[in-house]
């Protein structure tokens, strides 16, 4: 099952070129563009691993795909790496923009419905990643 | 981005353009008033501003004929700037970023300027990320490393600098669109980096030497400073400055404009104190913008100079 998280995740996934595009857009209004990678896709997981620092003082894309190029040496085979694009600005001081760039090369399998039947036969419904239940950095070799 | 914009109605004009006039593409795309500025606000350099013409010329018909879809492939527009200090070589880098955004050859066309420090690390596995750290910051700009040869340590050979110059090489090679390299240093030290560093001669098209300046274009430069601060020169004062950068020249560590405008500064200084000390009554404008004879003839070039006030440390050595 296809993972759909962040911006443009129903669109087939971005060329490079069109991520050079939205890098741009992004440090053009001045925002600091990090990259995080993770093998866990649960869409509650919010603490994915960064990729070296934020990129606060780039002036252009190209110093952000150079990083992408990098990371995805690393873990381009095995993880989910996305980009998020920060608002350092008064008020708002949060992620303008995220979107997935690369995703593991194995199938991506998706998750199973767990129903558990409560105190007077209440239903409490709960999502795993069939990935999760092997150890991390195994899970999509 | 605007680059990616204008790129798409080029497409079709490709088949429409048989011919391009380089006169209006030469104005239009603000080379011109590049070049004016370099020919106004900079004294003397004639060589180097006809290098700079030079490259100009070579990169719009460059353009013109990728427009025209004639053979043509990006120009290796990585250079080295060699020359004595305070001959301008920072400020021409300047300009050169301006004018290859201009024409396109560059995305952004800021500068970063950086020393053997920024580059390498000071344990293993330090340099690495410090060098990529300033090439980011560099894409899409001109990277301008002043005194290049340091970054080559051949006494010791496990010196870190050569991993920077690896790196700095891949990236010259592999992201020619995104960055231009700009090496700079004294013309005798820069030989010898590019001699025992082959990698980077071959990969540097445009080797531009920086001439020291003659004492009239010193004596141009000062007042140009002085000009630009609202300061001027007494007629005594201009005869004692000719003679200042005369007797300067034949001192050590002389640096050009960078030493005349030392000089100007300690002036100034002289000139604050002696109005301090001397005035009585109320000071007009044109006496606080005059420096005067005296404040440049206290001078200890002139009373024998740096020979003489540090001849017992470093005089041997100089």
């Amino acid at each position: 099952m296809r993972i759909t998280q962040g911006a443009f995740s129903f669109l087939p996934d971005l060329t490079d070129e069109q991520i050079t595009r939205q890098v741009q857009y992004c440090i053009d209004n001045g925002w600091a563009v990090n990259l995080e990678f993770t093998d866990d896709p649960h869409p509650r997981n919010t603490y994915w691993d960064m990729w070296g620092h934020p990129m606060f003082d780039v002036a252009d894309a190209a110093g952000v795909l150079y990083e992408l190029n990098e990371c995805r040496k690393v873990y381009g085979d095995s993880h989910y790496i996305r980009l998020s694009a920060f608002d350092a600005s008064h008020g708002w001081e949060s992620v303008k923009l995220s979107f997935i760039v690369n995703r593991p090369k194995a199938e991506e399998a998706g998750f199973w419905l767990q129903r558990s039947e409560g105190q007077g036969r209440n239903i409490r419904y709960t999502t795993h990643p069939y990935a999760t239940r092997k150890p991390e950095g195994e899970r999509y070799t | 981005m605007s680059s990616a914009e204008a790129a798409t109605p080029e497409v079709e004009e490709e088949t429409a353009e048989t011919a391009i006039d380089l006169r209006a593409e030469y104005e239009s795309s603000g080379v011109k008033e590049v070049l004016e500025e370099l020919d106004r606000d900079l004294i003397g350099l004639a060589p180097v501003k006809k290098r700079i013409r030079e490259t100009a010329a070579l990169l719009l018909v460059e353009r013109a004929r990728k427009r025209l879809g004639l053979a043509h492939q990006t120009p290796t527009l990585h250079m080295s700037f060699t020359g004595n200090p305070g001959t301008g070589k920072t400020t021409v880098a300047m300009k050169m970023a301006d004018l290859l955004h201009r024409l396109g050859y560059v995305r952004k066309g800021h500068l970063v300027t950086v020393t053997r420090d920024d580059l390498v690390g000071q344990y293993i596995g330090h340099t690495a990320p410090k060098t990529k750290e300033i090439l980011k910051k560099a894409m899409g700009g001109v990277l301008f490393i002043d005194e290049a040869y340091y970054l080559y340590r051949p006494e010791n050979e496990r010196d870190y600098g050569q991993e920077a110059i690896e790196i700095l090489l891949q990236v010259m090679e592999n992201q020619r669109d995104d960055l231009v390299v700009i090496l700079a240093g004294y013309a005798d030290r820069m030989d010898r980096f590019f001699e025992s560093n082959p990698g980077f001669r071959s990969r540097i098209a445009h080797h531009i030497d920086f001439p020291d300046y003659s004492d009239d274009e010193l004596l141009h430069i000062a007042e140009h400073m002085l000009d630009e601060q609202n300061y001027s020169l007494t007629p005594a004062a201009e005869a004692a400055l000719k003679d200042y950068i005369e007797a300067r020249r034949r001192q050590p560590h002389f640096a050009n404009a960078r030493s005349i405008r030392n000089a100007l500064d300690r002036a100034r200084l002289r000139q604050a104190n002696r109005l301090f000390e001397n005035a009585e009554g109320p000071l007009d404008a044109a006496a606080l913008s005059a420096i005067d004879e005296t404040d440049i003839r206290a001078s200890r070039v002139f009373t024998g100079g740096l020979n003489g006030a540090k001849g017992g440390e470093e005089g041997g050595s100089a």
